[in-house]
């Protein structure tokens, strides 16, 4: 099915099961620890062995020696992978670095072996034995001192410009040239990558925890050079992604690897200390915003460049994407440089782009909001666009900025906030509000899916889409119910195995409305088929209650399928709307803070996000996404650093207990609140994503409060108390 | 005893040192070797037996010495429920109760577990007969990729049952009081436990909605 | 990990002496910290000695006022216990700032003493430390340097001692009490417990070989106003940026002692008499002869304006 118009009235739009607030159809399994994630499939491959990565010690240089025999010896254990025995390996269209590493080492902790014994104690214990020798070679692991030599990136557009910028900026009567930094963060997901591998014959299958099945599948098989047939990736289950599970990681690969050379299904969990820095980050940029305006606060000018880096053959943190679509201004210009550095891989985490983009450009915002004199919320508003500020010809899907704006200030009290900052003082805390814009473009993915009804009447959903905590079983379940006109206890949901319909996958926030609307495709087949079976006209028939009404007859679907099931494939594929139309998920974000006004220590006390991201297929699973994202909003406002050392090449802080993220006691109360919306521009759902709108902006709400709070200001992530302790107010 | 002022940093001994650190880089694993004697890396494994009750079930299991109590529930008696984050007492996924209180059980050893009284997520509740605290969580939607959740549930059970037992907490105002139940009482109770996909406000909302019930 | 044979204690003696004479044995009691180090194979014990089975978990009076906690009492027991919250409630303070709620269960209060550093470059058996290897060089230095020493450091080792409830046995005069493998028992003051690291940073503590604690003794209550502060990056579950274990009493003498700032709980006894002075004294006096990085230099203006703010804390409540 192609999507090529907007979307009229269909059965979506009833709304009986979509929409609806219900509860997650996986709950009792998360909740009861029987959903099964990838390393615990007794089930499937009982007499697995376990295998046990050795990292790199080195960031860049090469193995000069490697000496496997001692952990070849050591008891119980199987096989020892290296380069050396691995046979030849490709790699994967979405990886940069190798996941096996030798004789060349891109990266610190890169895979250098696989150590495979019967029992995870005797694996860990043996891969201390494998000795490698190294050759250290110069590395470039800072970010601000190769800045100089960063380059325009091959891919994408670099460069953006309309108007004039320079002669705009010059003659703006307030100004504003900024520099922000955003350091490298880790996912940090709570189930480490993991892998069960099992070959039989030459196919292979990998119970994996992976958020893209498809494209990981084709990444295997061109890694391990088998076709992609004879590779199975299953992942129904996964303990967290936020872009770091999207590609193929070392875990596959050394379970594969290992599997055939120890001629017995094994199990590869990376140990959280390597995780790091063995697998992908979101990148550190440095950022330089410059917005230039009227007396009255119109933007005239607006520029945003930013630098970041990469492994040869990466590509750039695409910080300034979002500063092309936000705010109105005649004169604008972005630009992304991207320098070569040998840190472990960048890659996609959460809003990748925005999350950092929105980091730096929201505290500008307020930043020449005070300069020009107005209210934060009231520049924001005053500087909204309905067309593309690029291309005044094409406009927004549906745009209700201000609308999330205004419904936010008034709720959250937004009037209290005291202009001057550092002016509200309770006891020993310095009291603080800020708010942030949230932006983040909907994109829409190809996506299919199979149904079949059931001769028993229960309707079964399958599609090799994944559930990352994003709820993608019960939206599916929810869409399929209301197709069918079915209540949601007689679908089962199956995903995440590549013997199912290829689907869009989980990632860019496009999976929800693009998995959705594949299985809607499916459905509309099916509706004709059964329609075709009960001898009436698919178009007019009404799919209610268990029942097909049709000509005012009331016809049980078990009827259709008396004698034997019915089944029905189909996809959603997109025609040119978004081309047509720019398609994007807006918010405000709103936070209140308290300072110690001593110690510098940062508490939040509220929260709250307004969004407007089309139809919501579950406010309950849809508001979780968005507390999510806070809270990684948060993390990323007040602690998460990747700290470089940059002697050595690695990020030193490389597990849970130094790579600090939020726990329950930094996290308020959260509120958020869905604009009621529907987009027929974006899909027959009319739904778009959310779950990455949720982390945009949170960060720089976050800062800007602390700055409302203590009058200093702070350009470089994280706002941690030593960067502003020395200029808070004496004791 | 007055502070040892025995020594200064200099540029060159920053530099120095950093040099040395770097050319030691170079060398492989940096960890002292053998021991004195004894058992060593390529040593036999070591087993021994140890008889628990978990889940209200006597288990007799000969072990490995090395495995911890995570292991030898997810792989030796397959109670996958239980999670490994990460291994290291740092994220609190792999929390289970064991005699009356919760640990992590990545951090101990099974061996040193002998007669123990052992209740894991499987214990609380099934699909179909969940716990209060499990149904709490799915009707607040106290979860999202599910993989911390069961060390969530198990933490949260506790901590009722802490609180009850008047142990206090970082935020208790007045020690010399009784503790009690508050919202800000759960927040710090339960940070032991990361959520990475940041459902905190949901699960306090339904160990409130537990602990209200409870009262 | 390697492999390891396996042995409960009969009695702290009968520790002491199995752990004197089987080659690389190590005590294990919480093992929170033991097992964590053993996983990444920094700790290499061949033989353990499981010392849950003694009898040193009670909390109880001694003759001269004071209270003994014997080794094996929980970090949450000593935290909760009735006495210790209505007569040194800095301790409990202490404890309960540390870890986590399941940690504090498992943990006892002699493994809370022998805590190792949480240096990253410590953790990283990739990385130089002369902790880890002497030797090997100090990866720290000149490296990210955030969370060390400012003070009592050395060319070697400028790691801190990660433990809340020693800075508060520190304040409160604690008393290590230990056997030796030939029975003999001994009292060591907690201020001469833990040592710096010099060129030794690989020693932590006077413990001989074989030495087991057997308890911790505090003397009499000394009462006042005790306050624990404890700063960090996030509200809970994370090691101290620097923390302030404080006594005050009505007439405005006191005692203070630092945490995560030192290869030691922190104390300089000089620096109790300029209490009345206010925190710019009392900082001066404990931090003299600071030695900072770029990454940790702000340590010592935190410690000033933590010191001041609890300083004024204490002085609310007496007002």
């Amino acid at each position: 099915m192609k999507f090529d118009t907007p979307a009229t009235t269909n059965p979506i739009d009833r709304l009986k099961v979509v929409g609806k607030p219900v509860d997650r159809i996986d709950g009792p399994l998360k909740t009861t620890g029987t959903a099964p994630y990838a390393y615990e499939r007794h089930d499937v491959a009982p007499d697995h062995a376990y295998g046990y990565v050795v990292g790199s010690s080195i960031a860049k240089g090469r193995i000069v020696a490697i000496d496997t025999s001692k952990a070849r010896r050591a008891p119980g254990v199987l096989a020892v992978v290296t380069a050396q025995n691995a046979g030849k390996l490709g790699k994967g269209n979405f990886n940069t670095a190798r996941l096996l590493g030798g004789p060349d080492i891109e990266h610190y902790h890169q895979a250098v072996a696989v150590v495979v014994a019967e029992t995870f104690e005797q694996a860990r214990s043996a891969a201390q034995l494998v000795h490698v020798d190294y050759a250290r070679a110069k590395g470039t692991f800072d970010l601000a001192s190769a800045k100089g030599s960063a380059t325009k990136p091959k891919d994408g557009k670099p460069d953006t410009a309309v108007g004039d910028f320079d002669k705009a900026f010059a003659a703006s009567a307030v100004t504003l040239d900024a520099t922000y930094t955003t350091p490298d963060q880790s996912h940090a997901m709570m189930e480490p990558h993991a892998t069960i591998a099992a070959w039989e014959g030459d196919r292979l299958t990998l119970w994996t925890a992976n958020q893209m099945v498809d494209w990981s599948r084709g990444d295997v098989a061109k890694t391990l050079g088998i076709p992609k047939e004879n590779v199975r990736l299953v992942s129904p289950y996964i303990g967290g992604g936020f872009g770091g599970k999207l590609f193929v990681r070392a875990d596959a690969i050394m379970a594969a690897l290992g599997a055939r050379a120890a001629g017995r299904p094994v199990a590869v969990a990376l140990q959280r200390p390597l995780m790091m820095n063995n697998t992908t980050h979101r990148p550190a940029t440095i950022q330089r915003i410059r917005i230039g305006t009227s007396k009255e606060g119109k933007i005239d000018a607006i520029a945003h460049e930013s630098w970041s880096g990469d492994l040869p053959g990466g590509g750039p943190e695409t910080a300034v994407s979002q500063t092309r679509l936000l705010y109105a201004g005649p004169n604008r210009m972005t630009a992304m440089r991207l320098a070569v550095l040998d840190l472990p891989e960048g890659n996609a985490m959460r809003a990748p782009g925005e999350a950092p983009g929105m980091m730096a450009l929201e505290i500008a915002i307020d930043e020449i909001a005070e300069k020009v004199g107005m209210d934060p919320v009231e520049f924001r508003v005053l500087n909204d666009t309905q067309v593309d500020p690029e291309n005044p010809k094409r406009p927004f899907s549906q745009r209700r900025f201000v609308e999330c704006m205004r419904t936010g200030a008034k709720k959250f009290g937004w009037e209290r906030r005291a202009a001057r900052p550092g002016s509200v003082r309770e006891g020993r805390w310095l009291k603080g509000l800020g708010v942030a814009s949230a932006f983040r473009n909907n994109l829409v993915m190809k996506s299919a899916a199979r149904v079949r009804l059931e001769r028993s009447g229960r309707l079964v959903v399958e599609t090799d889409m994944t559930d990352i905590g994003t709820g993608s079983y019960t939206i599916i379940g929810q869409t399929a119910a209301e197709m069918l006109g079915l209540p949601l206890d007689r679908v089962d949901v199956r995903l995440g195995d590549s013997s199912f319909p290829v689907s869009a996958g989980s990632g860019g926030q496009w999976g929800g409305n693009s998995s959705t609307a594949g299985v809607y495709a499916a459905c509309v087949k099916l509706r004709e088929a059964i329609a075709q079976k009960l001898g009436v006209d698919a178009n007019t028939a009404v799919f209610d209650g268990g029942d097909v009404v049709a000509n005012d007859r009331r016809v049980p679907l078990t009827k259709a399928v008396a004698g034997g099931d019915i089944v029905a494939e189909d996809g959603m594929e997109y025609g040119d709307l978004d081309e047509r139309y720019q398609q994007s998920t807006f918010g405000a974000h709103f936070v209140e803070v308290r300072v110690d006004a001593a110690t510098g220590e940062i508490r939040i006390d509220r929260m709250l996000a307004v969004c407007a991201a089309g139809r919501i297929l579950n406010p309950k699973s849809a508001r979780s996404q968005v507390i999510g994202a806070m809270t990684m909003g948060v993390g990323a406002a007040l602690m998460e650093e990747l700290v470089v050392d940059k002697r050595l090449g690695f990020f030193v802080n490389h597990d849970l207990a130094l790579y600090e993220v939020p726990v329950h006691a930094d996290i308020p109360h959260q509120e958020v609140v869905f604009l009621d919306e529907t987009d027929p521009i974006s899909s027959p759902m009319k739904a778009k994503g959310v779950g990455e709108l949720g982390i945009c902006g949170v960060a720089a709400a976050v800062a800007n409060a602390v700055y409302n709070a203590t009058g200093v200001r702070v350009r470089d992530y994280p706002v941690t108390l030593d960067k502003f302790l020395d200029k808070l107010p004496p004791v | 005893m007055a502070p040892s002022n025995d020594w200064k940093f200099t540029r060159r001994d920053v530099l120095k040192m950093g040099a040395m650190s770097v050319t030691a880089l170079a060398a492989p694993r940096l960890v002292a070797g053998g021991s004195e004697s004894g058992l060593g890396a390529t040593s036999k494994p070591v087993t021994a037996k140890v008889g628990m009750e978990v889940n209200g079930a006597q288990q007799a299991l000969e072990l490995d010495t090395r495995t911890t109590l995570l292991d030898a529930l997810r792989e030796h008696m397959h109670l996958t429920g239980t999670k490994k984050g990460c291994d290291h007492g740092q994220c609190g996924a792999c929390t289970v109760i064991v005699d009356g209180r919760r640990i992590n059980s990545c951090l101990t050893l099974a061996v040193m577990h002998e007669g123990a009284k052992v209740t894991t997520i499987e214990g609380l509740g099934r699909p179909g007969s969940l716990h209060p605290m499990q149904a709490a969580f799915v009707k607040h939607d106290g979860y999202q990729c599910g993989y911390c959740t069961p060390g969530q549930i198990c933490s949260a059970v506790a901590v009722l049952d802490e609180i009850k037992a008047d142990i206090p907490s970082h935020v208790t105002g007045d020690l010399t009081a009784k503790a009690s139940f508050s919202r800000t009482e759960v927040r710090e109770r339960m940070s032991g436990n990361i959520c990475r996909c940041g459902a905190y406000s949901n699960i306090h909302d339904a160990i409130e909605e537990v602990a209200g019930g409870a009262a | 990990m390697r492999p390891f044979t396996y042995e409960r204690a009969e009695s702290p003696q009968a520790a002491a002496a199995a752990a004197a004479k089987t080659p690389n044995a190590r005590f294990i009691a919480g093992g929170t910290n033991l097992l964590d180090l053993m996983k990444i194979d920094i700790e290499q014990p061949a033989h353990l000695i499981d010392v849950n089975g003694l009898d040193l978990a009670r909390i109880e009076g001694t003759d001269d006022g004071g209270v003994r906690i014997g080794a094996l009492v929980r970090n949450t027991d000593l935290a909760a216990d009735a006495r210790i919250r209505r007569d040194y409630p800095l301790l409990s303070r202490a404890l309960l700032a540390g870890a986590s709620g399941q940690l504090r269960n498992k943990a006892t209060t002699a493994g809370n003493l022998l805590q190792r550093t949480r240096c990253p470059y410590f953790y990283d058996t990739n990385q130089a430390c002369n902790k880890r290897l002497p030797g090997s060089g100090c990866a720290a230095l000149g490296g990210f340097s955030r969370s060390h020493a400012v003070v009592g450091g050395s060319k070697a080792c400028i790691a801190v001692h990660p433990s809340d409830m020693a800075v508060a046995m520190r304040a409160l005069d604690a008393t290590v009490e230990t056997v030796k493998p030939d029975g003999s028992v001994r009292r060591i003051p907690i201020a001469d417990f833990h040592t710096l690291p010099g060129n030794t940073p690989h020693i932590e503590n006077v413990l001989t070989k074989g030495e087991l604690i057997t308890a911790v003794t505090l003397p009499k209550p000394i009462g006042g106003h005790q306050l624990y502060h404890k700063v960090r990056d996030r509200a809970s579950y994370a090691f101290a940026l620097v923390s302030v274990a404080l006594v005050v009493q009505a007439n405005g003498s006191g005692r203070v002692a630092l945490g995560g700032v030192a290869h030691k709980p922190w104390r300089v006894e000089a620096a109790d008499a300029e209490l009345p002075k206010g925190a710019k004294a009392v900082a001066a006096r404990l931090l003299a002869g600071a030695q900072t990085t770029d990454d940790n230099a702000f340590k010592l203006t935190l410690v000033e304006r933590t010191l001041a703010a609890t300083l004024a804390e204490a002085k609310e409540r007496t007002a």
